[in-house]
């Protein structure tokens, strides 16, 4: 019918189609919604910013008391990510305890979970869904608020978010794993928490504490990016930095910031590679 | 006798201790201004914050706005995901060898600094330059996503099947005319999935980049938190969690459709 030759027709043509106009009707939207613009950046006053803003970065600052107080800071967000990690397992821990299946006994007799312990660990999912649902540097806002600024904002933040994660995931790694010798001992009339001692804890060891180290690291970095609000740490300097254009602060900053990053990650897999 | 047992034991004895030891120093070293934490003025705040979320606010010129502002994140996101893709696609080129090593050294050194400064520290600097704004909040996504996305890109391209591209080249095809018809369309679907996966992730980083001033719901978060307007704030988080959801729905389906 048409004077397309046969080899040149695309059998697919159809989908293309569909997906390229669909994707034109959502591309003109979020051209307009997010006012893209790049010509911003080469105008007079958002290139002379940029420039100048720039040319301060170099030299970076390296004054001895500079770089002593940014050592410090880094410290600092290395402390509020730790004790922020306490907190959360402290908060997983005994939620996981409570929520998992695997330590149901009404799922013994009956085969499914009595009403009121189904509803008891439906609720405690849903508190922790509640707890990570809401990011951390949100919470640090609502606490900086709250407490004032400074570095107990950012330990609550990090607790309250990353214990509904690690709660989370402790219930799935204890659930995902093999649970005849914890079902065996609870058959055999052993408490709850004995079973959990004695059989699930020790087959799921290795993985809980390799996630745990793995998320300590992810802390780290999100401890940084907190201290934006006012959560204390290196990112409140390079928050005071950047407000008052000193670039070479930042600079030095950065750097500190990209190497502490680099040393959590060598840490937190040497770690996880003896616990492994 | 006992010998063996108390070797045994010893293992898990000194690691406690070592991460307890860590733990007290890091107490020790921070501020533990706990006391004001647990006044009764930051408690009635607090309490007030979450008992908010039962009454959150529902006029409707309000949430309008909030219509408006979550379709402002949900265009970050997108638009900030698909030039990260794009970009992150021109340095997985080079990254994934096709130029040499030098070129591979460079690219993948320049995607490692994009993507080890996090998001809301590039919008800081692209408000900067672009002025307050969505525009400044979709650069800065589409910064550190470039980073992200060009190792994950390179990676896939790297480890595509050699035989399509090997018995084109043997038949003399050129190189790009190769690459667009061999390499491109295998990694393809990873490729989207990758970009889908971010997506999710960028959703909930552009809720929150408004807070350094980069548009969208964290401005609005950020001016009705700092007026204590808490059944404000409140909508305003459920309206996250809201188009988190949607987005993670939206992206699961997707890439279930692209494995298949």
């Amino acid at each position: 019918m048409t004077a397309v030759p046969r080899e040149w027709r695309d059998p697919a043509w159809r989908g293309r189609l569909t997906a390229a106009i669909v994707f034109a009707v959502i591309l003109g939207p979020a051209f307009y919604l997010t006012e893209f613009n790049p010509a911003v950046l080469w105008s007079e006053a958002g290139a002379s910013a940029v420039r100048q803003f720039l040319s301060t970065f170099l030299p970076p600052a390296t004054s001895p008391e500079f770089l002593w107080m940014v050592i410090e800071a880094a410290w600092k967000t290395v402390a509020i990510a730790t004790v922020g990690m306490a907190i959360a397992i402290l908060i997983a821990a005994p939620a996981a305890l409570i929520a998992t299946r695997v330590l149901s006994v009404s799922r013994l007799a009956q085969g499914r979970m009595a009403l009121w312990p189904s509803a008891l660990r439906t609720g405690m999912r849903w508190l922790l869904i509640f707890l990570r649902s809401i990011p951390e540097i949100v919470w640090a806002m609502v606490f900086v608020r709250a407490v004032g600024l400074g570095d107990t904002a950012g330990v609550m933040a990090i607790g309250i978010t990353y214990g509904g994660m690690l709660g989370k995931v402790y219930i799935e790694i204890l659930e995902s794993a093999d649970q005849q010798a914890t079902t065996a001992l609870l058959r055999n009339g052993a408490g709850r928490l004995s079973s959990f001692w004695y059989a699930a804890f020790p087959a799921c060891l290795p993985e809980l504490l390799s996630y745990t180290i793995y998320r300590w690291e992810c802390a780290i970095r999100a401890s940084v990016v907190m201290g934006f609000v006012g959560a204390g740490g290196l990112g409140q300097q390079m928050e005071l930095s950047m407000k008052m254009l000193a670039g070479g602060e930042v600079l030095t900053m950065l750097s500190m910031f990209v190497l502490l990053i680099f040393m959590a990650d060598l840490v937190s897999a040497a770690l996880r590679k003896v616990f492994a | 006798m006992t010998a063996p047992a108390v070797r045994l034991a010893l293992g898990p004895v000194v690691s406690i201790a070592a991460a307890l030891g860590f733990l007290l120093l890091c107490i020790a070293s921070l501020s533990g201004d706990w006391r004001s934490f647990f006044s009764v003025e930051a408690m009635t705040k607090m309490s007030e914050f979450a008992l908010a979320f039962a009454a959150p606010a529902l006029d409707l010129t309000f949430l309008g706005k909030l219509a408006v502002a979550s379709l402002e994140t949900l265009a970050i996101s997108f638009l900030g995901t698909l030039l990260a893709a794009v970009g992150g696609l021109a340095l997985a080129l080079p990254a994934a060898g096709r130029w040499g090593r030098a070129a591979r050294g460079i690219s993948r050194l320049f995607l490692n600094v994009l993507r080890s400064i996090p998001e809301l520290v590039w919008a800081a600097l692209t408000v900067i330059a672009a002025g307050l704004g969505p525009f400044a909040g979709t650069l800065a996504l589409a910064l550190h996503t470039t980073g992200v996305l060009g190792r994950l890109f390179a990676e896939s391209l790297e480890n595509v099947p050699p035989e399509p591209q090997a018995s084109l080249r043997h038949h003399g095809v050129k190189p790009l005319i190769v690459f667009w018809y061999a390499t491109f369309p295998q990694a393809l679907p990873q490729l989207m999935s990758y970009s889908l996966y971010r997506w999710e992730i960028n959703i909930r980083a552009a809720a929150v980049l408004g807070v350094v001033g980069a548009g969208g719901l964290g401005q609005m978060l950020h001016f009705h938190l700092s007026l204590f307007q808490f059944p404000e704030t409140a909508s305003v988080l459920i309206g996250m969690i809201v188009l988190v959801t949607i987005v993670d729905a939206i992206s699961n389906r997707v890439r279930d459709r692209l494995t298949l």
